[in-house]
């Protein structure tokens, strides 16, 4: 399989489990083991759209119970004899080859998946951020040599890029040290929210820089947050700024 | 095709509860963040070559950047020959 595959350096590795969550999206070409007609092929395709029940495969490495995943949309891009170009987008978990299998199983000729390319997780799509292995290395040779940082900036983005999808919260300074020390956020702390945040949702919280400084767990809806003058809004759950970047103003 | 929203399209709006001013005095905009602070707080966005596997590839890019540690988020690997 190739493409896109992000890669979190030190202490950004902090935020692969945002990733790890995050949607899917693929292209691949599902071979077919005999005859469907194109009609039947599109039929299957919206049948496994939505909520599929889906057994991962003998060598998965989770727990082989039988699980669902939401499959967003599958689309038969191109068919050709018993070459279907398909694109898929998918909730975090799902196995596409295992989900070919079945389609194949349900047409009753069977298939397997003959190519897999991603090309998206989560908020990394084939952009022009997306870089080789040779770019990485070429580029990052040229800022050895050459002292300039706009080499390292061409390969290497913000780890707040990894948390794009997630709906934010912003506070002021003075409460930045506190959650870095895993306090929980409480309404005097915030100065900006996004729309359409639910309690239970998975929120990053956000400096008024942009920097990140945890995920949580909101408390509350986005309109109670605006509304609240104390209580814990959102419960920190993994701090990602290393304490004292910001002053401790706390007691 | 069917008209399942996927979570990449949802919008959302930044509303004010509270004005306030950050002190450039600590921490960085993100896209102004210095050497080495840069790749601390980095992830490269990597178009992953056929072949080697998403773990080899991670192993990669610590050896070429000199770090200790690189983790990917999502095992891409590749299609097994059976």
């Amino acid at each position: 399989m190739t493409g896109v595959l992000p890669v979190a350096l030190e202490e950004a590795t902090k935020v692969i489990q945002a990733l790890l969550r995050a949607g899917k999206e693929y292209i691949g070409v599902m071979k077919l083991h005999g005859d469907a007609s194109e009609e039947r092929i599109k039929e299957v395709f919206s049948e496994f759209t939505g909520k599929i029940y889906q057994r991962p495969p003998l060598r998965a490495s989770v727990k082989r119970a039988i699980r669902v995943r939401t499959i967003y949309y599958l689309d038969a891009l191109e068919i050709d004899g018993r070459n279907v170009l398909f694109k898929v987008g998918c909730e975090a978990g799902t196995y596409v080859r295992k989900l070919i299998h079945d389609i194949g199983k349900v047409l009753g000729c069977g298939a397997h998946m003959h190519e897999l390319r991603r090309i998206r997780a989560g908020p990394f799509t084939e952009d022009e951020s997306m870089v080789t292995l040779h770019d990485v290395l070429y580029l990052y040779d040229r800022w050895r040599e050459t002292g300039n940082i706009s080499m390292l900036r061409r390969f290497i983005l913000p780890m707040e890029k990894a948390l794009g999808l997630l709906p934010k919260v912003f506070i002021r300074d003075s409460a930045v040290d506190a959650i870095c020390h895993g306090a929980h956020l409480t309404a005097p702390g915030i100065t900006h929210i996004e729309s359409g945040i639910n309690p239970m949702d998975t929120v990053a919280i956000f400096t008024l820089k942009g920097e990140a400084v945890a995920l949580g767990t909101a408390m509350a809806t986005t309109e109670e947050m605006l509304k609240a003058t104390h209580g814990i809004m959102v419960k920190t759950e993994r701090v990602l700024m290393p304490r004292g970047t910001y002053p401790k103003l706390w007691r | 095709m069917q008209g399942i929203k996927t979570p990449w399209s949802i919008k959302r709006e930044l509303l004010t509860k509270s004005e306030d001013e950050t002190d450039p005095k600590y921490g960085y905009k993100p896209e102004e963040r210095p050497y080495p602070e840069i790749i601390k707080f980095g992830i490269i966005n990597l178009d992953k070559p056929p072949g080697p596997s998403s773990h080899e590839v991670t192993a990669w890019i610590k050896r070429i950047l000199g770090i200790e540690h690189a983790g990917h988020g999502g095992t891409l690997e590749p299609i097994a020959v059976s």
